[in-house]
């Protein structure tokens, strides 16, 4: 059987729809509740293909998708949850001071990577563990800034990836910067920009919309709701659903199931498209789920309750397509023994090479605060220099803290 | 004196005028982005024409929101341009001040050098010109308290037209305090000299009895006051900084060694403020030399007050000579 739908899972998706939720339920429910049946949707949770008219638009896009380009997203979020399980137990052992877990996100993260051009231009906030993938970033290269070796850790010009952004929404106005340098030079690819439902919130998120409206900046907007930031769930950031926040820009907004990966990459090929036609932004948000801590430093069960997770873990994303691919035909047994063989050895890659991070050199601190060099800093330097070389005079003449304390 | 074809008697904002007409010529990835800088050429006018000659794709109207304009100026400057923004106003840029604090400054050195980010923020600063609150403002201390910024002040029309050139070259964000009640005196502007360092400051006038360090609207000032002071018999040095970050600490040292005594004057509050860094530092570098504390003078640690107050919050003529009398008096 190959990638389509049936009709017969209509009623099923309606079923929890608006449609079907009373007036009363809907007064006492909220905002993103009563929005989530707009969700397009390729993948139910049970695996099985959505075909209907409202998805239509978007299924063309990845209508070329073969069963091996089924079983490589497959391999992209097992791979991507493997080294993000990794990081928390690093951190955990204390070989990182912290970590934003993507757990849940894969499908968001990798179908709208996966949808990216080479020559496209990606600016994430700090979760985008699974586009950096996509992207090419080696994983291990992720971890320098949470273990507190760099502040980066790669060339953002090596993949078209920017560095992680942790200040809430400031990357968005780069993207759409970075955008309409892309329109000026007259070039075909385009942009995109991660952040949260947090995020949208943010003042920055606000003027990047505008601006990107006004230039027709070729970028896409990529808002991962995953319901929370840090512990206030999106009622706190919004009265609307955020998609619809892009029609009083005056672009187009849509929400998209964010745990279907197929329909995470024909949605986000769909924006890209347009982007690459001169037709401006757009703004995707992928309803999806953080099933982890905000960060390791986090403490969800503080604030939400258990049955939430649960409901949410049955529409997990790897689990879904797991069960399309297995439905279908599309693997077999050696194909999950083989990835869970390589899932173990990218483990195995990540802590070792974790673990055999140096310290970076003491210099650091001086290097590369400017470009052009700045003579505070060079003075520094040297008093730093001179401070470190009095602490080897000493030994060498016996004085050295050690040998005194005896 | 009438114009050569090298130099020009050109008023500051019209210097800068012209330097930033001379870099859309010479790179066409130079930009121009702020609010009002098309059409209407700037509040200042000092974009004036610009637009009109280099189009609307190099000289940007944008919308009116600062950190969206210096945001987007960073993914321009990723992207291999060379922005010049403008805000509009001292007291409007604090809403950039993220962008400018947080991520135009950060960026190189997150990067382990991989990324540049040659972009100018072009602030007309300072008071004296009767205007509204916010529109009055100094904060050029705040900007220098933070690394990976550079930030410079001219004080006549021939530094304003070679520093912005030089701004615009280098591959460090600059913040480009421009002292706007001097933006209709003119100079004699050469454009054809070699310039000197960018961060290098300036002897304005030579003196043997104390040296006034002072730069942008303040230098113009120090000028009139070591005029006055001559009057009195007193020999005073004044020193144009020109640069905040990095100072030139040296070239103050040298004529704190000549003159023994030095008063700092700028328009910011005292508290916190630039003279505060000079002060401790020259302490620090010409402790045997000096014959009386590093005094200072400038604003009070108050809100720049309303137009009709402005004239005593502001360093004048007489409360610099007062910091120079007392200099004197040790």
């Amino acid at each position: 059987m190959t990638v389509e739908s049936t009709a017969a899972h209509k009623p099923r998706r309606s079923a929890g729809s608006k449609a079907g939720a009373s007036g009363t339920e809907r007064a006492r429910t909220t905002a993103r509740k009563s929005a989530e049946p707009e969700l397009v949707q390729l993948l139910t949770p049970e695996g099985k293909r959505v075909k209907n008219a409202k998805n239509a638009e978007y299924a063309k896009y990845v209508s070329g998708v073969t069963p091996e380009d089924l079983r490589g997203l497959y391999r992209d979020m097992v791979l991507t949850r493997r080294f993000d399980a990794e990081a928390t137990a690093l951190q955990r052992q204390g070989e990182l001071g912290l970590w934003a877990s993507l757990l849940g996100q894969e499908a968001a993260q990798i179908g709208s990577g996966r949808a990216t051009r080479e020559d496209d231009y990606v600016f994430p906030t700090y979760r985008e563990h699974g586009v950096a993938w996509c992207r090419g970033v080696d994983p291990t290269n992720l971890l320098g800034m949470f273990r507190g070796v760099n502040n980066g850790g790669w060339d953002p010009n090596g993949n078209n990836f920017h560095l992680y952004t942790i200040v809430i929404g400031s990357q968005t106005l780069h993207a759409t910067g970075y955008a309409m340098g892309v329109a000026k030079d007259g070039a075909d690819s385009a942009v995109i920009a991660y952040f949260g439902d947090g995020a949208s919130s943010q003042g920055d998120v606000a003027e990047s919309f505008t601006f990107s409206a006004v230039y027709n900046a070729p970028v896409v907007f990529f808002c991962q709701n995953n319901q929370w930031a840090i512990s206030e769930p999106t009622e706190k950031q919004t009265r609307v659903p955020l998609y619809q926040r892009a029609q009083g820009y005056g672009f187009p907004g849509v929400r998209v199931d964010g745990n279907d990966v197929l329909a995470c990459l024909a949605v986000t090929r769909w924006a890209l498209e347009r982007a690459r036609n001169g037709e401006g932004p757009t703004l995707v948000e992928a309803y999806t789920y953080r099933m982890g801590a905000h960060t390791t430093s986090d403490d969800p069960t503080k604030y939400r309750a258990d049955e939430e997770r649960e409901a949410w873990e049955a529409k997990d994303p790897i689990l879904r397509l797991r069960r399309h691919l297995e439905a279908s035909n599309h693997t077999d047994e050696g194909f999950f023994a083989e990835l869970e063989a390589e899932s173990e050895a990218l483990g195995r890659r990540v802590r070792e090479a974790v673990r055999a991070m140096p310290d970076p050199d003491r210099f650091a601190i001086f290097e590369n605060v400017y470009a052009d060099g700045h003579a505070l800093v060079d003075e520094e330097r040297a008093q730093f220099a001179a401070y470190q070389a009095s602490f080897a005079t000493e030994s060498e003449s016996g004085f050295a803290a050690g040998t005194g304390g005896n | 004196m009438a114009d050569t074809a090298s130099t020009k008697n050109l008023a500051l904002a019209k210097a800068i005028n012209e330097s930033l007409r001379h870099a859309l010529e010479a790179d066409p990835k130079v930009l121009i982005m702020g609010e009002d800088v098309g059409k209407l050429g700037g509040v200042f006018r000092v974009t004036d024409g610009l637009q009109k000659d280099f189009g609307e794709s190099r000289v940007i109207d944008t919308p009116l929101a600062e950190s969206g304009i210096v945001g987007t100026a960073i993914g321009l400057a990723l992207r291999g341009y060379r922005p010049v923004v403008e805000i509009q106003f001292d007291g409007f840029v604090f809403p950039a001040y993220d962008q400018i604090v947080t991520q135009l400054a950060k960026m190189h050195a997150r990067s382990l050098g991989k990324v540049k980010l040659p972009v100018v923020v072009r602030i007309p600063y300072g008071g004296g010109i009767g205007a509204v609150e916010h529109h009055s403002e100094s904060p050029e201390a705040l900007f220098a308290h933070v690394s990976g910024l550079k930030i410079v002040s001219p004080s006549n029309a021939s530094d304003a037209y070679w520093m912005m050139q030089q701004a615009i070259q280098s591959d460090d964000p600059v913040i480009f305090f421009e002292p706007k009640r001097r933006y209709w005196d003119k100079a004699e502007v050469n454009t054809e000299a070699i310039p000197g360092p960018l961060h290098k400051a300036k002897v304005v006038r030579e003196g043997t009895d104390l040296t006034l360090v002072a730069y942008g609207p303040m230098v113009k000032l120090c000028q009139e006051v070591a005029a006055a002071a001559a009057e009195e018999g007193k020999n005073l040095e004044v020193v144009d900084l020109r640069s905040v970050s990095p100072l030139d600490f040296d070239s103050i040292q040298a004529s704190v060694e000549k003159t023994r005594r030095l008063v700092v004057v700028h328009e910011a509050p005292v508290f916190f403020g630039s003279g505060a860094e000079i002060a401790a530092r020259i302490t620090e570098r010409c402790f045997y030399h000096l014959e009386a504390p590093v005094l200072r003078v400038g604003g009070y640690h108050a809100p720049y007050p309303p137009a009709r107050l402005e004239e005593e919050y502001l360093p004048g003529l007489d409360r610099v000579l007062d910091a120079v009398d007392r200099a004197l008096a040790y």
